[in-house]
Formats: structure tokens, sequence, C-alpha cells
């Protein structure tokens, strides 16, 4: 078997099954338990999911395409999502995407070369409030500048150095 | 008088102003129709769910705000429905172009419903950008995939998903993004697609069609037949050109409802192959036979010559009337083939009866169903199926044992598998775990071998709990002390160890058997083709007979009939101990009848089964033969044996498409015609007698099989005269009396009639043995089984178990199918199905050559992993005369209906790392 839960991911899959009326119902959190392990949902971790919830494979493929925080591809350490609904573009997201495309080098939708940043637009993140708001991995940056977005961005590029040269 | 109840009774309507009912369940749409109004539709099609999705077909509802898509809306009392006011049809319109928009402007079909409705409403170039398009997909040999004239309306997907069940096509993305996907948006071709086709015919645009645009072409003219291949009986429309089939098509049959597989949709083009016969052929004197085929079925001129009809006939009768003459009548033996039509059986028996003065006449029923008939002819009198198919939507418990009926009868598994998904308790029992297993609610993978252990144990369990019904039991049968006895020492407990099956499981699905209001069982060679065959059918009959669960509708027992007309060519009278419709050669009274019937006097001893006329053969018993469309050179157990006798014989008659492995050792061989170049009757697995009509002309010489068994007739002193095929039949439905009521004009009009079938105004029994059985005093039989071993255990110099059997795209010994382009492009090469551990241990990869070795003989074929299997079994296709894997076989036979044991031998396994890859 090329792709297979770890001992303790299918511990929790078992946990997440006793939650739901069907195997089927559990498709989303068993894809986001995936995702977790795996970093992105390949074909293959999919056919695995088909295989633990006995559905076939198209329709796992249907379920987790149709979502957009279910990465089907290889993601950079860092996820940048900028928010770019009405409140953030009001008070300049646009400025912000376009300073992380130029200090990156990639569009949006892409990673970076060494793997370490991938760049996205998204939809309201619920903090209007704050805006403009960006969201790395799992965390917020509220009230951001292109400065100071580019301040994160050096500070996560010097921490992703000193763990790869660490780690050597 | 009887209330008719609320929601059984039409509903009124007005539609567009006229007042209109709809019957129950009925649509806008449907009802609609049915009055003649045809309201746009694309994403709905006729047996598939309606989804609403693509809202071509709304009409607005007096009163209500938004429109109604008429597909899936049913009309209430009084509702006022307007299909083409200017709201409805702005809609409709916009819809279409919107549409029209999302595709290239290419035609992939003449038949797309998308450019008739929008000429029907007449739009115009659409006003809307057009999307961003994927790639066309031409990786599968059969279907062409061009996403670029989709419309997303998941007909395909719902065909895929829900009517064949086989969950390929899926729906990916969204927005104008979305798009159909083969499992994780593979190509089609690398999917685990079963090329059934069923998408192609449910879309509407052409995005999926028939491969080298077949779908382009205008045909001269459709014929409607039936399918050539297994016993399911799909009902099905050539469509023809230049005499030759541009494709085919499901039609609305009672056994298939428009569904096809592979083989049905696919598998025609056999009939063109360069390899097909056209001339006779007279073996050239001094040629010898050798048991090894060396033959190039191409161009076998260095064996045979080419002979006019008549020099061919002449030898051919001649030969056989020499060694009547000389030997007498029991020297000769004839095969019939199930593959034929039922006047052909029913004439070929009658030719060796009358002709030879024989009764040994056989076909290969022997080799697949002969001990569940015997087993059911003693057991309850009728060798039939109590009950057909479609009654599985009745049933609650569904049991398949020994049958892999998704590759088998792919169209029966399809019923099967919607049961499943309707909520019924489908038990799949099999020692091989095949694609079915994945939708049981119950999967029991036994021990090769132990059928009866695990049958007996369930018997055990209904047995001491009560689940027995006894005024069925009282009423109905006889013996049942025996059984009570016999399975006395089979507990679950107890034969846990023996068939590897836990005894809860056994207690749990005996349970659910017993108490379900309606359980039928399903069988098929898995159980048949043992040593004890007879005994595992005898379990079968006895679970049935002490539950009461046969009789009515969603009840019975019904062995899946293998080929397209072993059932008819059994009820034909292709039986050596039997005439037309089961009676027996050696009653005296059935006997008079048919020397009446037929005018001359016949044998009064029970004739040769297959495989002991090959040992006739040996014992220079038996000289002569005619094989009509069989192919025992492959499909006999122990091939050498078989090989060996065919070799010997002083004069073959051949009568085939193609020089089959068979043909090689002839004499003489006669070119005859394939299905869908002849009008005949088949009679399926269901006991549906359906009408096959004549597609196209045979090619070059080849004869219409019923002339050539006249014209041999003739020659051997008969003097016969049929008109046509008509004439035939009915002079059989004189003999076999289930079909008083089908006569030839019924067929016509009609199609298909299930028999038993008394009167031109019966509609023929779907359910028999409601009231009793057709035995001598209307009362079933139980008969007890005892364990018995296979005649051939693994020990440690053989110490695999070889399982034998068909593949979804090749049928019986792959005359037809591997000459098929499609079914042999999916399928090319011979496979051996090995335990992925089991592979390991032996060192090897897939893909690596293996050879595997009997007592009997040796062949080499590719590793294909299966973690279905077992560890120690092995699953060998029988369809490749490179590696005919009846060499390895073991000839032993069940002692009651004579068949061999081709599911269980002892065999070793090796890489071989000589041979190149």
């Amino acid at each position: 078997m090329a792709v297979q839960f770890s001992e303790e991911t299918h511990k929790q899959f078992e946990d997440v099954l006793t939650r739901y009326p069907t195997k089927q119902a559990a498709i989303l959190p068993t894809l986001w338990l995936a995702q977790t392990e795996f970093g992105y949902l390949s074909p293959a971790v999919m056919e695995h999911v088909a295989d633990l919830l006995d559905l076939s494979p198209a329709y796992v493929h249907g379920v987790a395409t149709f979502y957009t925080m279910f990465y089907k591809e290889p993601m950079g350490k860092c996820h940048v999502q900028v928010c770019t609904n009405l409140s953030c573009t009001l008070r300049g997201a646009e400025k912000i995407v376009h300073c992380l495309e130029d200090r990156l080098g990639v569009k949006v939708g892409q990673t970076t070369g060494d793997k370490i940043f991938s760049l996205s637009e998204v939809e309201c993140l619920g903090s209007c409030g704050t805006a403009p708001v960006i969201q790395i991995n799992d965390d917020y940056h509220e009230n951001q500048t292109p400065e100071s977005t580019l301040g994160l961005i050096d500070e996560l590029a010097r921490q992703a150095e000193s763990a790869s040269t660490s780690g050597s | 008088m009887t209330a008719v109840p609320e929601s059984a009774k039409p509903t009124s309507f007005l539609l567009d102003g006229r007042a209109v009912d709809a019957l129950p369940g009925e649509t806008i749409l449907q009802a609609a129709r049915r009055h003649g109004v045809d309201i746009p539709h694309l994403c709905y099609k006729d047996g598939l769910r309606p989804d609403g999705n693509c809202r071509a077909c709304v009409v607005e509802v007096k009163g209500e705000r938004p429109l109604a898509p008429s597909c899936c809306r049913i009309p209430q009392e009084g509702m006022e429905v307007a299909t083409t006011s200017e709201r409805a049809r702005h809609s409709q319109k916009m819809v279409l172009e919107l549409l029209l928009s999302d595709v290239v402007e290419t035609t992939y079909t003449l038949g797309s419903e998308l450019e008739t409705w929008a000429r029907a409403l007449e739009i115009d170039t659409p006003r809307f950008a057009p999307r961003r398009q994927p790639e066309p997909d031409a990786s599968h040999p059969a279907i062409a995939v061009n996403l670029d004239a989709c419309i997303q309306c998941t007909r395909c997907q719902r065909a895929c998903r829900e009517e064949q069940v086989n969950d390929v096509i899926g729906y990916a993305l969204r927005g104008s993004q979305a798009k159909i996907i083969f499992d994780v948006d593979d190509p089609m071709g690398s999917s685990s697609c079963v090329g059934c086709g069923e998408c192609v015919q449910a879309c509407p645009t052409g995005a999926l069609m028939p491969a080298k645009e077949a779908g382009l072409i205008e045909p001269d003219k459709t014929v409607d037949s039936v399918c050539p291949y297994c016993g399911v009986g799909c009902l099905l429309t050539y469509h023809v050109k230049d005499n030759t089939i541009l494709q085919v098509t499901g039609r609305d049959g009672p056994s298939n409802h428009g569904r096809l597989c592979v083989k049905g949709r696919y598998g025609f083009d056999y009939i063109t192959h360069p390899h097909r016969l056209t001339r006779p052929l007279i073996r050239k004197s001094g040629i010898p036979k050798s048991t090894e085929i060396t033959i190039d079925p191409a161009d076998p001129s260095d064996v045979f010559r080419e002979a006019s009809w008549e020099e061919a006939l002449d030898f051919a009768a001649g030969g056989l009337k020499k060694i009547r003459d000389e030997k007498g009548g029991q020297a000769l033996a004839g095969f019939g083939s199930a593959k034929g039509s039922n006047e052909e059986a029913y004439l070929f028996q009658k030719l060796v009866r009358t002709g030879f003065g024989t009764n040994n006449v056989d076909h290969c029923t022997r080799l697949c169903h002969a001990s569940s008939v015997v087993a059911l002819l003693e057991g309850i009198g009728s060798g039939a199926v109590s009950n057909q198919v479609a009654d599985v939507a009745e049933a609650e418990c569904i049991i398949v044992i020994g049958s892999n009926a998704s590759e088998n009868h792919p169209v029966a598994a399809t019923f099967m598998k919607n049961a499943a998904k309707a909520g019924k308790t489908l038990v799949v029992m099999d020692p091989r775990r095949t694609e079915l297993a994945r939708h049981a609610s119950y999967y029991l993978q036994f021990k090769p071998d132990t059928d009866v252990a695990l049958l007996n144990a369930m018997m055990h369990t209904i047995i001491e709990e009560g689940l027995v019904h006894q005024e069925f039991i009282e009423q109905r049968t006889a013996g049942f002390d025996l059984i009570k006895q016999n399975v006395a020492g089979f507990s679950p407990e107890e034969m846990e160890p023996v068939c590897g099956i836990a005894a809860e499981t056994i207690r749990e699905v005996a349970r659910r058997y017993a108490t379900a209001s309606g359980s039928m069982i399903f069988w098929g060679m898995g159980v048949s083709q043992h040593i004890h065959g007879t005994d595992n059918a005898r379990c079968l009959i006895a679970l049935a007979l002490m539950t009461g669960q046969i009789g009515r509708p969603g009840t019975g027992l019904h062995p899946l009939r293998g080929q397209n007309n072993v059932q008819g060519a059994s009820d034909a009278g292709l039986i050596p101990m039997m005439f037309p419709e089961y009676q027996r050669v050696d009653n005296e009274e059935v006997r008079q009848r048919f020397e009446a019937l037929w005018g001359v006097s016949l044998d009064p001893q029970a004739g040769l089964t297959v495989v002991e006329i090959m040992d006739a053969i040996l014992d220079d018993r038996l000289h002569g033969m005619y094989i009509m469309g069989e192919n025992p050179a492959m499909s006999d157990p122990n091939l050498h044996h078989a090989r060996q006798a065919l070799a010997k014989l002083d004069h073959l008659v051949v009568q085939d498409l193609f020089l089959t492995e068979t043909a090689a050792f002839a004499d003489v061989i006669l070119p005859a015609s394939a299905l869908p170049e002849k009008t005949g009757t088949f009679t399926n697995t269901d006991r549906r007698v359906q009408l096959a009509r004549k597609a196209l002309d045979p090619p070059g010489q080849a004869r219409q099989d019923l002339d050539i068994i006249q014209e041999m007739a003739r020659r051997l002193g008969l003097d016969w005269q049929y008109h046509d095929t008509a004439a035939v039949y009915e002079e059989m439905r004189q003999a076999i009396s289930a079909l008083g009521g089908i006569s030839w004009s019924r067929l016509e009009s009609q199609d298909s009639v299930t028999y038993p079938c008394w009167t031109e105004d019966d509609p023929g029994r779907p359910v028999v043995f409601q009231k009793d059985f057709p035995t001598s005093d209307g009362i079933a039989r139980f008969v007890p089984a005892r364990l018995i071993h296979a005649d051939e255990l693994p020990d440690a110099e053989f110490p695999f178990v070889l399982i034998t059997g068909r593949q979804l795209e090749h049928w019986h010994t792959g005359a037809m199918t591997r000459r098929a382009s499609v079914l042999n492009a999916i399928e090319p090469q011979p496979v051996i199905n090995v335990h992925p551990e089991d592979l390991t241990a032996l060192d090897g990869a897939e893909g690596d050559l293996l050879t595997i070795a009997s007592r009997r003989g040796e062949i080499t074929a590719y590793a294909r992993v299966d973690a279905g299997l077992q560890r120690n079994e092995i699953f060998i296709p029988f369809c490749y005369q490179e590696a005919a894997a009846n060499l390895l076989t073991n000839e032993a036979l069940d002692p009651y209906g004579k068949i061999p044991e081709f599911k269980y031998c002892a065999v070793r396994v090796s890489v071989n790392r000589t041979a190149e890859a």
C-alpha cells in the first residue's frame, strides 16, 4: 500500500467514525485528517480515504475538489492567505497581494521554488473590523499594511532558513 | 368492489389549457409527453433518477412564483401548467443558449439532444463567451471522451453510479470549472472503468461516444435482437451499415432495461475478423492429427484445402454414415452448443437421435450446471430457475454463492447492486473476493471446497433456533428428518475451523436468510464445478425448502446460466439421457411419444456425456463426431486427454465460425453463422424465450447453421423440409409443452416471453412452484449431503489450489472475444491471479511470467496481483489458448452430474526466469 494513515491518525479516524451515522458522512473530517497527515490530497491519498470509507474514488475526488481549503497539490510550509473580500480590499488588500507577489516571486495560486511559501487569495475571513487580514497557516494577522506583511514574511523566511541549517 | 387507494388514482391537471391526467408517480414531463407535449429536457433520461439540474424543462405553474422543473415535479390535482408561456419559453431558451455556449461547435454524434432542442427552440449562435475546454481523451479502446461537448448534466454519472453501480464517473470541481471525471481524474482508459458504455448511451451531446466516430455515421437499418454472450439475455439493437455493425445500443428488455456490458456493447467485430471461415475446408490427405495445436487460424492451408459445399457436405455426412453403417450408431456422437439457437439445438439433437441412431448428444451445460440440474430435478422436479433476476427488487435477503456475477453476468449483477443500495441484505459467499463483495452486507470468504460445511452449518442453525417453516415442510416437502439428522453434526462452531467462517457470522446469515420476508439464492460455477457439485446444490435447495423461501416473488433458487442459450439448449434436448423438455429416454411411454412425433424408432439407452464421450473414443468405442459450435479442445478438463481423443477420431466434422482449437482436429470444417447473422430464439437464465433477428448476411460462403444441419440430415437419409426457422420452432413447440402459449408470431410481436406459458393469452410465469412442484407427487424432496473433499488436494509438491473461471472481457474459450478488437485490447494476454503475499514469497512481481504446473500439464502466464484471493489460491481464466488453464485441470467427475472439477486442483507455481517477457 503506497499511502496509509499513521497509527495515530488512524486512531483519530476511528474516533471520527463514532461521531457519524454512516461512513460516508465522515468524509470531510477524514479528508481533513488526511490533509493534516500528508500535507495535501494526492490521488493516492483520496483513494486511501475512499477505501477507508467504502466510497468510490470518484466520489471522494468530487467532494475534495469542491472545497478550496482541501489542497490538491503540495503546499509551501507557510500558506499565506490574503483576504480580498470587500472590507479588506477597501483597506488595501490588493496592494498587499501585489507586494507579496513581488517579494515571493510567485503569482497567486503558486508556491515558491524553495517550498516555503504558497500564496492565495481567499474570501472573507470574518474579521472585517480588523481589515486587511491575512491568514498564515492557522494564524490571523490583522490590520496589515504592505510593510507589516513583508516584515512577517522576512521573519518567517529567517525561521525557515535557520530551521533548515540547524536541521542539516 | 374494493376502493382504489388515493395514491394509485390518476391526477387531473391542466396542461397548456387542456385537461389531462397523470398516472401515479408520473412527473409533469412524463405526463405531458404521454399526451403529446414534448417539453425540452437534457438532464432527464428515462430510467435514470430525475436530477433537475439543467433547468431546460422548466414550466410555469399558475400561482407559483418560481418556475418548476417539470422532470421532477409531480402534478397536483387541478394544477395549471404552462409549458410554452412567454416566461417558461424565455427561461428554457436561456438555459439552452448558455449550455450551447459551453460546448464547441464540433458535432460528435448525429443524435445530439442539445442540438435537437436548440434547433427546435430556434437558438442561434450563443451570445456568451465560451469556456476553457478540456483536452480530448482517447485512452479507452471503445469510448471517445470529448468533454468539450459536455454540459455537466450528470446523466453519465447517474448511469455509472446509480444504474450500473460501477462508481467510476464523478463530478469534480465547481462553478465554471465543474467537470466529469473518471476515478481521481484519471484518463478513462487507465481508470477502473469496466467499459459497459452505459455512460455513452446516457450522454445527450456526444461528449462520450463510441470510438472511431461510429456515432456520426447514419445506419442503413437498425435491427432489434439479443446479445450473443452470457445467459442474462439482454435485448439490444444493432445499427448496421453496408452489412457491418456500426454500434450496439441496449433495448428496454425485461432482463436488462437498456443496460449492456462491455461484451454486449463493444464485442461484436469478431464477426468480421480475418480469421472468419468463409469456405468449407477439408483436411488434406496424409496430414496427421497432432495433440500439439500448431495450425495458424489465419492460414490453415498447410493442413486444410478449400472445398465446395457439395463436396464438403458429402464428405462430412458420408464419413459419419460409413461409421454408422459399419459400426452402429453408438460409435457416433454429437456436441451441440449453448451458443446456438433453440431451433439449432432442437434440430441437432434430433439429427443425432434420428440420423445417427444414438443418444450420444451433449453440450457444454455438462461442464457448467449439470450438477445443479441433477440436484434440482431430484429435489424439486425442474432444472430451471424458480424466480427471475428481476425479483431481487422484491427480495429482502439475497445470497450469491460461487458466482462472480459482476464479471460473468454483469447486467444481472447491476440489479443485485441496485437491490443492495436499496437496503436489501446482500450476502456474497465465495472463496475469492470479487467486485460484488464491496456491495454486500456480509461477505463470507470460505475455504475452497467447503461449501457443504458452510451450508449445513446454516441449516443446523435454522433448525436449532426453530427458524424452519414448519407448515411449508409438512405440506410441500418430504425427507426433512433426513436433513435434520444429517446436519445435527454440523454446528457452526464445529464447522468454523473447516470452512473458515466465524460461527457467529454463519448464525447471523442463517437467521437473516430464514427470517427475511423473501430470500433468494443465486449461484454459479463455484458451486457446481466440484465433484460434490450436486451435493452443494442439494444444500441450497434444502435451505430454501426448510425455510419456505421458494414459490413466492422475491424468493427461490436461481442457478445463473453462463451462456446465452444454456437453458434453451437443455430444454431442446441436447442432453444424452433426455429428450426435449427433460423427458427421460429410458421411459417407454415418453419414447413412444417422440417416436410418433419424429416418425422413427429411438435408442432406449441413455447416451454418453461430454467427458465420457472422450473416454469412449480412447477406448475404441466411438469413432466419429459432429461438433457444432463447441470447443472441447479448450473447454474440457485435462486437455491432453481430450485432445488425444479428438486426434484419435476417424471422422470429425466441425461446424464453427473460426478454426478453433477443436477444428484443428477436424476432417472437415463447415463455416457457420454468428448470432447477428441469424434469426432464432434463445432462452435466457430467467426462462425468457427471446427472439434474435438477422441483422447481417454471413460472409463469403458461410451458411446458416440450420441449413447446414438440414443438409447433413438429408445426406444421412432423413427427409427434412423446414422452410424457415419458424417451422423448426413450431415443431419444437409440440415437443415442449411449456412453450405451448408462445407462438412464433407472438415472439415476433413481443420479443420476449417467459415460460411456462400454456396459452396465447397467458403472460407466462415469472415465479413457479407457487402451489406445487413438478415432481410426480407435487412434493419437493430434501436430499442430505455429507462432507466430501476435492479429488486432488494440495500437497508438498503441488501446494496451490487452482480455481479457473472467466474474465469480464472474455467469454468461454475466447473464440469470439479474443477476436473482438476492443475486448482483446483491454485483456490481451494470459494472466494468473495470485495473492500479493504469495507472489512476494515466490520472489516475483506483478507482470512476471509464472509457470503453473499440475500433474497433468504446465502453462506460462503473466502474474496479476489479486488481494481477493486467499493465500495458496490462484485463479486462471480459461480463455487463453496459449496458456490453456484446462491443460492443468482435473477431469474427476461429480458422480451424479458428471461435471468435472474445474474449480479445484493442486498446482505448483514458480517464477519463470528463462522465458523472455
